[in-house]
């Protein structure tokens, strides 16, 4: 194949993917903007191989036979509450391969380049490297975190603000001695120095970062994917790999954004990461008087079957106690005694952007009841009952009544507005943020306590 | 530990203490409930519905009392009509009565109790705080009256409460002014508007509008401004100057409106007068006055405790017994308070009973305690305990606005021009250095972060997660490097590359199946 037609090619297959994450604009679209993703990668991997380049078909024919077969495996075993840690240890699997293809390149014998041009492409070496190793660690300690195979307290370094700027000091430092090196073993001390702080600024940064932030963290390795993908572009001079890259990046950093501001907090704060810990203190915050009052299954039932219009609100507790299907039953069976139930989401909500919009797709809840925080907020004065459902920092009043609260701005569910709220909880712990919370103690809130799953397993029983 | 529930004695009392719902729940957390026979009657429940809830039937007073533990009472201890025994004189020494004792106006009883050593808890002196609204008999007796005085009025008025329009032509609604927003005065509201009605409502207390509004009734206003929150919650006496303005706002609504439910109580004093003679000669002949406050002397001058009078063509509702008109009803709640109240009170039911007094919820509800009257209990300022910040915390709200108005402008101006000029510094800086080729590739890099800016905007908040899975399956375009290198003459390159397409073959196939699993599950 002509060089002229790969990159004819490669247009398509940007194309087709541009389509594609614009097909996800409505739930009607997307699924036929996921055809043309795979669509777009299929068009750009057989010009690959079968442009001029290419010899080695065997290699390639064994590497992505095994590599689909276990991705697809993948993609059926998953559960949907396990998503945040597949998209992690996908999201490892772009930065190593974006460090292979960074090495690989440095070593190509037949890139010879000279002046800027070489001083270029070695930055972009070095960059991509450096963006792929970082990308790699921090999502693999994410997905230990997330499968709770760390401790998703948040782990804080004595003089970690110091010890970062160290770590970039070095590595630019090592930059200028990469890009002077005359020969390759001039080139390897800096090398591998990078790759060494890379992979620990990596694991350094998410593990400063702890459970209820994690939707940042996971939305940020997204773009970190894409701009690894973006350097790789560049140092093979590649605009295919460049325009997807960007795609991908500014995807990530846009979700990044969105769930930082559902946070009502600066980015720069939630990577440098401390919430919740010794050294913010919530002085200003008010003690909370007055006392739970506790609910029973039967009270709720009938709370609800009397209804007109019944609010549910899903937290990371739904995803924890695989509530999702007896939700979904409940609803179900409330909206056939003709109750108007909706489902209210925060932005926030769970450990990944979306993630219980995917849980509740999963368990059959019709999407044109869900709805976003800003879509029901106004709405909650007409609501009968809301059941908040494993969630607690996304429903703190604190953060919009007390000023010296740590979640103060943040935008939440004003679900305490409703004319009775019920919330589902294991005891009375503070959530991610170490937050009390006023919503407990208003005189229209019951509590629920107990496993989420079986207190709504109990509710269907009762109402079916 | 014997609880026992006496049949009440007054004249008129259909309550009774304890349902057999309520003895269900009591004999579960092992108490020994013993019942006096046809205690439950005039509330329907029938002695059955007590046995078969594990209570044993008694049917005599004096053998039942003589078992007692624990007394679960409506109203406080008197003498029977029938038989001349009082019964105080029935109950054993040590016991612990539970019950409405209004201790401020019964000080004999009071004496009488320490005396005879009975303990004794009052119903009416739980301190009005949050953790206590569950045993707080007060607002469930109150509530109940709210919702009889509008039942009451509806029987008197001789019309609809809801406007209709029919064949017959148009029927307009009735208007019901409230006085007094407390539990009571809020359940009427509630009722009133249920049924129909057009609902105003006054209180002096200014923090209870927007509980009136959320109600969906009128909040009347006055042109005056003081606060009419006293301690506890309860409203105060006010000035001479604001009752005028009252008086004058009552008498406007007098004339326009059709029912006038009044509520309004000082705590320790007479109802004060609000609806006048004047008023209610004003009012449509067929109104209809209910006067909550009639058995502490009545909001309206013509108030005939305990009976309906009917004056100048308006009939003037002063019934005191209001609750027990709902008598299932008021015994469920009652019940349910008290079953709470033994739930603070009674931590093993084994244990002999003892009353923690450094608890305020107890300290405050019990008034004899030992042979010893321990009434009024020491003041527990409740307002003192919330927060005041808000006060305080407006005016620097105010010079922190100030501040950032003058400097707004300019860091506005800043925070725009900064990224633009930084922008154009860096273009120029590639501009001048950079070969072509690399402004090409930086071109394209651009152009595509903005294309990505504009497309993920519009990606809707309930697809982030597909979303993402998405992209990740398409940033492993990176596949397209690997396999450009993976023919290399390097056996160390072909290694890299075989690695790198491996591990992004998982994640492109791995990717967009798990996007398309998800989004099969919103298509359906």
């Amino acid at each position: 194949m002509s060089e002229g037609l790969v990159n004819s090619i490669y247009l398509g297959a940007a194309i087709m993917f541009i389509l594609a994450l614009s097909g996800l604009s409505s739930n009607e679209n997307a699924r036929r903007g996921n055809l043309y993703g795979m669509l777009g990668m299929g068009l750009a991997i057989i010009a690959t191989v079968f442009s001029d380049a290419v010899t080695n078909y065997w290699v390639i024919l064994i590497c992505m036979t095994l590599g689909s077969v276990l991705g697809l495996i993948l993609a059926r075993r998953v559960k949907m509450t396990q998503m945040p840690q597949l998209v992690a240890i996908l999201h490892s699997l772009v930065g190593l391969a974006a460090m292979s293809v960074g090495y690989a390149t440095y070593l190509d014998p037949e890139i010879h380049l000279l002046g800027a041009e070489k001083t270029i492409h070695d930055i972009e070496v070095y960059l991509g490297i450096y963006i792929g190793g970082m990308t790699f660690s921090g999502s693999v300690i994410a997905f230990g975190k997330l499968s709770a195979m760390i401790n998703s307290r948040p782990v804080l370094l004595p003089a970690r603000h110091l010890l970062n700027l160290i770590m970039l000091f070095v590595v630019v430092y090592y930059g200028f001695e990469f890009v002077n090196a005359e020969n390759l073993s001039d080139a390897t001390i800096p090398l591998i120095v990078l790759t060494v702080i890379a992979l620990v600024f990596g694991v350094h940064m998410v593990i400063a970062i702890g459970g209820a932030d994690m939707p940042v963290v996971i939305s940020m390795l997204n773009s970190y994917s894409g701009w690894a993908a973006a350097a790789t572009g560049f140092m093979l001079s590649n605009d295919l790999l460049i325009v997807t890259g960007a795609l991908v990046g500014s995807s990530g950093a846009i979700l990044s954004y969105i769930m930082c501001t559902a946070m009502n907090r600066n980015f720069f704060s939630v990577i440098a990461g401390g919430f919740g810990k010794p050294d913010v203190t919530s002085s200003g915050s008010t003690a909370v008087a007055g006392e739970a009052v506790a609910t029973s299954i039967e009270e709720v039932a009938q709370l609800l079957s009397s209804a007109k219009k019944v609010m549910i609100v899903p937290g990371y507790g739904m995803a924890m106690a695989q509530a999702q299907r007896a939700v979904s039953d409940v609803s179900r069976i409330l909206m056939g005694k003709g109750v108007n139930v909706i489902f209210g989401i925060h932005p926030v909500a769970g450990r990944m952007p979306g993630h219980m919009n995917v849980l509740l797709a999963e368990a059959k809840v019709p999407y044109d009841v869900v709805f976003e925080m800003d879509e029901v907020n106004d709405d909650f004065p007409n609501v009968d009952v809301t059941l908040v459902i494993g969630a607690n920092d996304t429903v703190n009043p604190a953060a919009l009544d007390d000023p010296g609260s740590p979640i103060s701005g943040m935008p939440v569910l004003e679900v305490w507005k409703s004319k009775m709220t019920v919330v589902l909880k294991r005891s009375m712990a503070t959530g991610y943020a170490g937050v009390d919370n006023p919503l407990f103690y208003k005189d229209n809130t019951r509590m629920l306590f107990g496993d989420a799953k079986s207190n709504m397993d109990d509710l269907v029983k009762v109402l079916g | 530990m014997k609880i026992v529930i006496p049949k009440e004695i007054k004249t008129g009392e259909k309550r009774v203490a304890t349902t057999p719902d309520i003895t269900e729940k009591l004999v579960k957390k092992g108490f020994r409930v013993l019942v006096e026979r046809d205690a439950g009657l005039e509330a329907s429940f029938s002695d059955e519905a007590y046995v078969d809830a594990g209570a044993e039937i008694i049917s005599e007073s004096k053998e039942l009392y003589a078992l007692a533990d624990i007394i679960l009472k409506v109203r406080a201890p008197q003498d029977n009509c029938d038989t001349n025994i009082h019964e105080l004189d029935l109950m054993p020494k040590g016991c612990l009565l539970i019950c409405f004792i209004w201790p401020a106006q019964n000080a004999e009883l009071l004496q009488a109790l320490a005396d005879k050593g009975i303990d004794a808890m009052a119903m009416d002196s739980v301190p009005r705080i949050s953790r206590a609204q569950k045993l707080d008999a007060l607002s469930s007796m109150a509530n109940i009256a709210g919702y009889r005085a509008v039942v009451e009025a509806s029987n008197h008025f001789g019309r609809f409460f809801s406007g209709q329009i029919t064949a017959a032509g148009k029927v307009p609604p009735a208007k019901v002014m409230v006085i007094g927003a407390g539990v009571a005065g809020l359940a009427a509201i509630g009722t009133a508007k249920s049924l129909g009605a057009i609902v105003r409502a006054f209180d002096t207390r200014p923090e209870v509008k927007d509980q009136i509004l959320s109600m969906d009734a009128e909040f009347l206003e006055m042109d005056f401004e003081e606060d009419g929150s006293g301690e506890g919650g309860y409203a105060k006496q006010m000035s001479q100057a604001f009752i005028d303005a009252e008086m004058a706002l009552f008498a406007e609504q007098a004339r326009d409106v059709d029912i006038i439910i009044t509520t309004a109580l000082i705590p320790g004093k007479p109802a004060p007068k609000l609806i006048t003679t004047e008023m209610v000669k004003s009012m449509k002949h067929g109104s209809v006055i209910v006067d909550l406050a009639a058995e502490q002397g009545g909001n309206c001058e013509l108030t005939k405790p305990h009976r309906i009078a009917e004056q100048h063509g308006v009939k003037i509702v002063g019934f005191t017994d209001m609750p027990s008109r709902l008598p299932a009803q008021a015994s469920q709640l009652y019940s349910s308070n008290l079953l709470n109240m033994l739930d603070e009170l009674v931590k093993d039911v084994k244990a002999p009973l003892a009353l923690d007094m450094n608890d305020e919820v107890i300290r405050g509800a019990t008034v004899v305690n030992a042979g010893e009257i321990t009434w009024p209990p020491p003041v527990i300022d409740v307002a003192a305990r919330q927060p005041a910040y808000s006060e305080q915390s407006v005016p620097d709200v105010h010079v922190t606005i100030d501040e950032d108005e003058a400097t707004s402008g300019l860091k506005k101006v800043l925070s725009t021009l900064l990224p633009v000029a930084f922008g154009a510094l860096l273009l120029f800086g590639m501009g001048a250095f950079a070969p072509p080729s690399f402004m090409g590739h930086f071109t394209v890099f651009i152009l595509s972060c903005f294309i990505g800016y504009m497309v993920i905007w519009n990606v809707s908040p309930s697809l982030h997660t597909p979303l993402m899975s998405v992209t990740n399956a398409i940033s492993s375009i990176i596949i397209i490097g690997a396999l450009i290198q993976v023919s290399s003459q390097s056996s160390l390159i072909t290694i890299l590359s075989a690695v790198a397409i491996l591990i992004a073959s998982i994640n492109i196939v791995g990717g967009f199946a798990v996007t398309q699993r998800m989004l099969k599950m919103f298509g359906e």
